[in-house]
């Protein structure tokens, strides 16, 4: 279970503060108006930004000091998930071993993670000769490899047309079953967080309220959503 | 790496930068023999300096104007070779520069032959007058890319909106032209200025007398003749004054380009008829002829010359590449540790930006005198001939070096800095599988601007080299000062040779590196 205990995160006159628990294997998607704070929200839990007080837990253990990295999470970012000069299978190879020395097996998972998502015999490509909707199974390929209990996604998919990107999330929700990992999705895009999450974090007036489920969020949305929805 | 080796290896670079800077400078202001020495010959040398690099630039950039102009309104065969050969003078050895240009305008050169035909007196190249072609001739390239910049810099849609209301050539310059002339004249004028006030081979050959030495020639004739440091210190003090002067104005007014932007941006540029299109001939053709006939000069007395080169040629050669490999390695090695150390944001990383530049603010020259100041009581500074030449080069194509890998190392790590601390690239695999593959362009282009430029120098190692032990340019200087012209151009063949091959070698490489 990821807690956010008492956390409080300022950045350039900017102050937010969240303080409640995702339940493990939660599919939970983060909305609110732009400039609130959700993409900063995620900063802290990946580890790219340290909180100015408060502790992000997982399981009860503390992650204050741990590289991201090393966190139990994997993240897909909005773009550049992928390193360009790297083939499709040296991209996803960095999942399993940072320094591309894989065994024998490790290239037999490699190999399955790219069948599993669509892409196989794609490996030897360059990211540049991959379609966007490639490049994002790619990404997910790899999190399906790293096999982390989390993964965080940051507006991922926003380049994609409306059919392709629901087919992503999908996709998405897919890998998250089989892995058992809880999922939280940064979304500008009401429709994504009706599509895909159970539960709902809604990002405003600096602070993120603790997840209420989905569909009683937008039946009944309190004032800071009425606003954003327009 | 972590942060920390990052920082700790970009500061003990800084250290050795600024140890390599600063200690000659403290040599040299310490040997300095006071003002009473500063007799009127130097004073004289002072103020050649100026007038020579002041007349220099201003020749060059308004030589600039009209065929900065012309190539950026005409279109014709040859135009993107021409723009492409404006940027080699940068590698091109400056003493293979000079051996052209005495092979045009010197005593048997083609214009002193067409003046004897008409009657006139002879021009010399030797003194004042000299100096400042060689340097116009070096410099004006520099100067044409600068204002062809800046004209490729207004936006099309500026063209297209004085062509709507009816601007003819004179309202086109008055509105848009002559405003882009004041932003970009000024950055390239006093940059050009600084190259002049620092050159020293051109000095060295042909220079001399006392209507024309600089500071760096008199620094270069205290040591060698007179062995008078206290005096070549002194001269050394007064000339990174100098320096640190005009580069503190350049640092001023010379506004950065907009980087990435092309050179050969297709643009709708009105190409006016009539006696402006026969002017605009008039000015490409000049600066062509100028530039080429001197280079082919050395081409076409080179190859004859070849067959008869002395082995001493042969053993310069390789000591030239051998400097040059070297101080390429250190210089780009350098470079990459400050500029990723700056890209990560380490602490004070604005103070290993400045130490990164701080070597365009002295001379080589001033560098080596404050090294053989500091060597010649414990060993015979021959001896240190070598070694010195390949730190001071080292040192003084750091700048350039670093100013190509900033931008491209801040990019990487804006694009790709989170994508690889999310996935733990740490250490080694950051560097072999995201930084270095990410830089291999500028790496390539900076080494092989770096090796090519410590290969053609001539500067320190001519206070430092005894009879044996030169380099190539020194050994090029030394046969044109024999007057054995023959030889001279067939090294001088070699030499070119040798700098373009290694430009094109490293930047091709770094150019397949990318690609792949």
């Amino acid at each position: 279970m990821l807690r956010l205990d008492q956390v409080v995160i300022e950045q350039d006159g900017f102050r937010l503060t969240a303080d409640w628990a995702v339940p493990a294997g939660a599919k939970v998607a983060v909305i609110g108006p732009s400039g609130a704070g959700k993409s900063t929200l995620l900063s802290v839990i990946a580890g790219f930004l340290e909180p100015v007080a408060g502790h992000v837990t997982w399981q009860g253990r503390d992650l204050a000091g741990v590289a991201p990295g090393a966190r139990p999470l994997s993240v897909l970012f909005q773009d550049q998930n992928l390193f360009p000069h790297l083939t499709v299978e040296q991209n996803l190879s960095l999942g399993l071993r940072p320094d591309l020395r894989l065994s024998a097996a490790e290239k037999q998972k490699v190999a399955q993670a790219m069948e599993r998502v669509g892409l196989a015999g794609m490996g030897a490509r360059k990211p540049a000769q991959l379609s966007g909707g490639q490049m994002g199974r790619a990404a997910l390929a790899r999190a399906l490899l790293r096999a982390r209990p989390m993964l965080l996604l940051d507006e991922p998919f926003a380049a994609l047309g409306p059919a392709l990107k629901a087919e992503m999330l999908e996709l998405v929700a897919q890998v998250a079953r089989e892995s058992g990992a809880s999922v939280l999705m940064v979304t500008h895009d009401p429709r994504d967080a009706q599509a895909f999450a159970d539960l709902t974090v809604l990002v405003a007036d600096g602070v993120a309220q603790a997840p209420v489920p989905t569909a009683a969020m937008f039946a009944d949305p309190p004032a800071a959503l009425r606003d954003y929805l327009g | 790496m972590a942060r920390s080796a990052v920082s700790i290896t970009g500061f003990g670079v800084a250290a050795l930068v600024v140890a390599l800077t600063l200690l000659p400078l403290g040599a040299v202001f310490l040997r300095a023999g006071g003002w009473p020495a500063f007799g009127p010959g130097d004073w004289q040398a002072v103020v050649f300096t100026l007038q020579q690099a002041l007349l220099s630039a201003i020749i060059s950039c308004g030589l600039a104007v009209p065929v900065a102009r012309a190539l950026a309104r005409r279109r014709f065969w040859g135009r993107r070779a021409l723009i492409v050969l404006m940027g080699a003078p940068f590698v091109l050895p400056v003493i293979v520069a000079v051996l052209g240009l005495v092979a045009v305008f010197g005593r048997a050169g083609v214009v002193n032959d067409a003046l004897a035909l008409g009657g006139w007196a002879p021009w010399s190249i030797y003194g004042a007058q000299g100096v400042v072609l060689a340097h116009v001739f070096l410099n004006l390239p520099l100067a044409v890319r600068m204002v062809l910049l800046g004209w490729q810099s207004i936006p099309a849609e500026r063209l297209r909106l004085g062509e709507s209301l009816g601007f003819g050539p004179r309202q086109v310059f008055l509105h848009l032209e002559g405003p882009m002339l004041r932003a970009v004249l000024p950055g390239a004028f006093v940059v050009i200025f600084v190259i002049c006030l620092t050159s020293f081979a051109v000095a060295l050959t042909l220079g001399g007398g006392p209507k024309a030495t600089t500071v760096e020639l008199a620094i270069y004739q205290a040591v060698r003749f007179d062995f008078d440091l206290g005096r070549a210190g002194l001269l050394a003090a007064v000339q990174f004054c100098l320096c640190l002067s005009a580069a503190g104005v350049a640092w001023a007014l010379v506004r950065p380009t907009p980087f990435g932007a092309g050179v050969d941006r297709a643009m709708a540029m009105n190409a006016p008829g009539g006696w402006r299109l026969w002017g605009d001939g008039l000015a490409i053709g000049g600066a062509a002829l100028f530039l080429l006939v001197p280079l082919a000069a050395v081409g076409l007395r080179g190859v004859p010359g070849l067959a008869e080169l002395p082995g001493s040629v042969w053993a310069a050669l390789g000591r030239s590449l051998g400097i040059a490999l070297l101080s390429m390695g250190c210089a780009v090695l350098a470079a990459l540790a400050l500029s990723v150390a700056v890209a990560r944001g380490v602490r004070w990383a604005g103070a290993l930006d400045a130490v990164a530049l701080l070597p365009l603010a002295t001379s080589g020259l001033v560098l080596g005198v404050g090294l053989f100041v500091i060597v010649q009581p414990f060993v015979a500074p021959a001896r240190m001939a070598l070694a010195v030449t390949i730190a001071v080069n080292a040192a003084m194509s750091l700048p350039f070096v670093y100013r190509l890998l900033l931008p491209e190392a801040q990019a990487v790590l804006a694009d790709y800095g989170r994508l690889a601390q999310s996935l733990g690239l740490r250490g080694w695999a950051l560097w072999r599988f995201l930084i270095l593959p990410r830089l291999a362009r500028p790496l390539g282009f900076g080494a092989g601007l770096s090796a090519a430029l410590s290969m053609g120098d001539l500067g320190v190692i001519a206070l430092f080299a005894g009879d044996r032990g030169a380099t190539l340019p020194l050994v090029v200087q030394r046969l044109m000062g024999a007057y054995r012209m023959e030889q001279a151009m067939g090294a001088a063949l070699l030499l070119v040779a040798a700098s373009f091959a290694l430009f094109w070698a490293f930047d091709a490489w770094g150019r397949r590196y990318a690609s792949t």
